[in-house]
């Protein structure tokens, strides 16, 4: 029989660390329960994985951990739905499953040897932090040129790794421009203007640049012309889709894009690649 | 291609042979439609019939199927891992598909077996399953199989093309497959006589020349993906559907399947079901989002992948084999040869 695509690894959960205010964001750390299939698991930042649990259903998300992190996976999940809630009143020790990797990856043979430039919001920061943590590995740091993010949220309570974000910032490696929409913390030292604004000021250049942009529609609608001021052509501009789905391996037809699989031929595509698909998404 | 000449009788015998290795399965009338049915004899199949009304493809793809099951029993130590529902893969023999259905299942193959992944289910009975087909000698006026690449006798998703003569049938072996059911029971049937050969030429040229010419391959084609997609013409194909779906459930080549979870106390289990894009839900985010929230969006995205976007990538004509299933029973006749035509008459103007 051929191998089974759509049977999960059980995985257990290790730790949960919630991570807005609001209570609404919480991350899974998930270790294998056998080792096989964590050396099965071979990822690269970009890709997702179908969490599954039994008896509610699967949803994908994002990978937030970098394949240099070993020894776990990390899952950061907005609770939106059926299966998301039931994942969230879950504990330490249960027993979950993971199916994946799945989807294509950030185009890391075109992004050695440029410099890269992160743009993010909200909770669409999950494989952003897992491309991040992989550059800055110290394996890897040589192969890229600057790193320049520019991450924002609606408030400083709602910003995802938040310790880490604070501990990048301060590194000389990488320049972070963290920012909230409006915050009334005397003690923020950080930014205070949405993402596109900030972008526009901190103007990164685009020369030997690629740009990965992540976070809710609206956000994406104004940062567009912003990168195309300074210079970023549509095919190095890199952003990662959203669907409903279900299979996740480019079969059950639900995030068909024209020719485009979502779960397959994608999440990652440029916007080169999407101006020439219906924008269904 | 060889044919032997062989009467009814003689057919039901041979296939009688193959009732101990084989599971076989033929059309059956059932009181208001014919449908493939797992059969106790091949005497049951009738052989008048035109078409089943859902397609074959429920015996490669049931309407639900159960992928998976598992305990929620937290004293299980087995608790919440997934293990494989039983299944048969016993070989089986289809008896009487019609090439169109047959050949669908080729264009579905694209879908679920690629280099990269495998849906063990599909594949499984595809391999355990021979198809010995029925061509159409009298093609529905609602077919047109010929212009979309396929036709009334085409042989190329079959093992074994039975096709109705005077007195009886002749029957050939196309595939390794299917001439491999010969080796092992001999036929004991002559070959047709020169004259039989050319009267079922003939009659196979009469099939395929009654069926219009309606769609150009080239033309769609050769246009862009989005001038076809932003054509005005959507409007009018999109205003009586009601999305009820049909369409799609009796669409030998509609492959779009749903899965869920279900739990009875502690016992769950993972199933597949038959999905449709022509429901909202299909494509509806949990934020609420959705990308086909409209039915124009969701009528035009069904044209557009069976007709532009499965062409677009594979290269290899259209994901539709003029079954005319969808024809005989949209409730609010909406004909797939029309938009074919709305759709070759935009791209030709735009030549």
């Amino acid at each position: 029989m051929v191998k089974n695509p759509y049977k999960p690894y059980p995985v257990k959960i290790d730790e949960i660390i919630v991570e807005t205010d609001d209570r609404n964001i919480r991350t899974f750390h998930l270790k294998f329960l056998n080792p096989e299939d964590e050396a099965a698991f071979r990822y690269f930042p970009g890709q997702f994985a179908e969490i599954s649990v039994p008896g509610q259903g699967e949803i994908p998300i994002g990978i937030a951990s970098s394949p240099t992190e070993k020894g776990y996976l990390k899952f950061t999940v907005n609770k939106a739905g059926k299966v998301t809630t039931y994942l969230h009143n879950m504990k330490p020790g249960d027993i979950i499953g993971v199916r994946g990797p799945l989807g294509n990856w950030y185009p890391w043979d075109k992004l050695e040897g440029s410099n890269v430039v992160i743009i993010g919001g909200g909770f669409a920061f999950t494989t952003l932090r897992s491309s991040i943590v992989y550059m800055l590995d110290p394996e890897n740091r040589h192969k890229f040129g600057n790193i320049t993010v520019v991450y924002g949220a609606r408030n400083p309570g709602l910003l995802l790794y938040k310790e880490e974000l604070f501990a990048w910032e301060r590194r000389d490696d990488i320049v972070m421009h963290i920012t909230v929409d409006a915050t009334n913390d005397p003690n923020w030292k950080y930014n205070v203007g949405f993402v596109p604004a900030i972008t526009k000021e901190k103007a990164p250049s685009s020369e030997n640049a690629y740009a990965i942009v992540c976070g809710p529609p609206i956000m994406i609608k104004f940062t567009l012309p912003v990168l195309r001021e300074l210079g970023f052509a549509p095919d190095r501009i890199i952003t990662s889709l959203e669907m409903r789905m279900k299979c996740g391996i480019g079969m059950c037809g639900r995030c068909n894009i024209g020719t485009e699989y979502v779960c397959k031929d994608g999440p990652v595509f440029t916007f080169e690649q999407l101006s020439r698909l219906p924008n269904e998404y | 291609m060889s044919w032997l000449r062989l009467t009814q009788e003689g057919l039901t015998e041979w296939l009688r042979k193959f009732g101990k290795t084989h599971r076989l399965y033929g059309p059956v009338w059932t009181g208001s439609y014919h449908e493939f049915k797992l059969l106790q004899d091949p005497g049951e199949i009738d052989w008048n019939y035109r078409n089943t009304r859902l397609s074959p493809k429920s015996l490669f793809l049931p309407p639900a199927e159960k992928m998976f099951v598992y305990s929620l029993d937290p004293n299980d130590p087995e608790r919440a891992i997934l293990k494989e529902a039983p299944k048969d893969f016993t070989p089986r023999i289809i008896v009487g598909i019609r090439p169109c259905d047959a050949y669908a299942l080729q264009l579905v193959d694209r879908n679920f077996i690629t280099s990269q992944y495998q849906d063990p289910w599909w594949v499984n009975r595809r391999e355990n399953t021979i198809l010995v087909g029925y061509g159409c000698t009298d093609p529905c006026s609602t077919c047109f199989c010929s212009s979309v690449g396929s036709g009334p006798f085409d042989t190329r998703g079959l093992d074994v093309l039975v096709v109705n003569v005077d007195g009886g049938f002749a029957i050939s072996f196309v595939s390794e497959r299917g001439k491999e059911l010969l080796r092992r029971e001999p036929l004991g049937a002559r070959a047709l006589s020169e004259s039989e050969e050319r009267a079922l030429q003939d009659k196979m040229a009469q099939a395929k020349a009654a069926m219009p010419k309606l769609w150009d391959e080239k033309a769609v084609a050769s246009r862009p993906l989005l001038d076809i997609f932003n054509a005005p013409f959507w409007e009018e194909v999109q205003f009586s559907c009601i999305n009820c779906g049909t369409c799609t459930f009796l669409c030998p080549t509609c492959w779009c399947f749903d899965i869920q979870d279900e739990v009875w106390k502690e016992r769950g289990c993972r199933v597949r079901l038959w999905d449709s894009c022509m429901f909202p839900l299909f494509t509806l985010h949990a934020s609420g989002h959705n990308p086909r929230s409209q039915k124009l969006q969701r009528v035009r995205q069904r044209f557009m992948h069976k007709l532009k976007y499965y062409v677009d990538k594979y290269g290899d004509g259209v994901a539709c084999v003029g079954c005319g299933r969808c024809v005989q029973f949209c409730p609010v006749n909406i004909d797939i040869r029309e938009v074919m035509r709305l759709m070759v008459s935009h791209c030709q103007c735009a030549l």
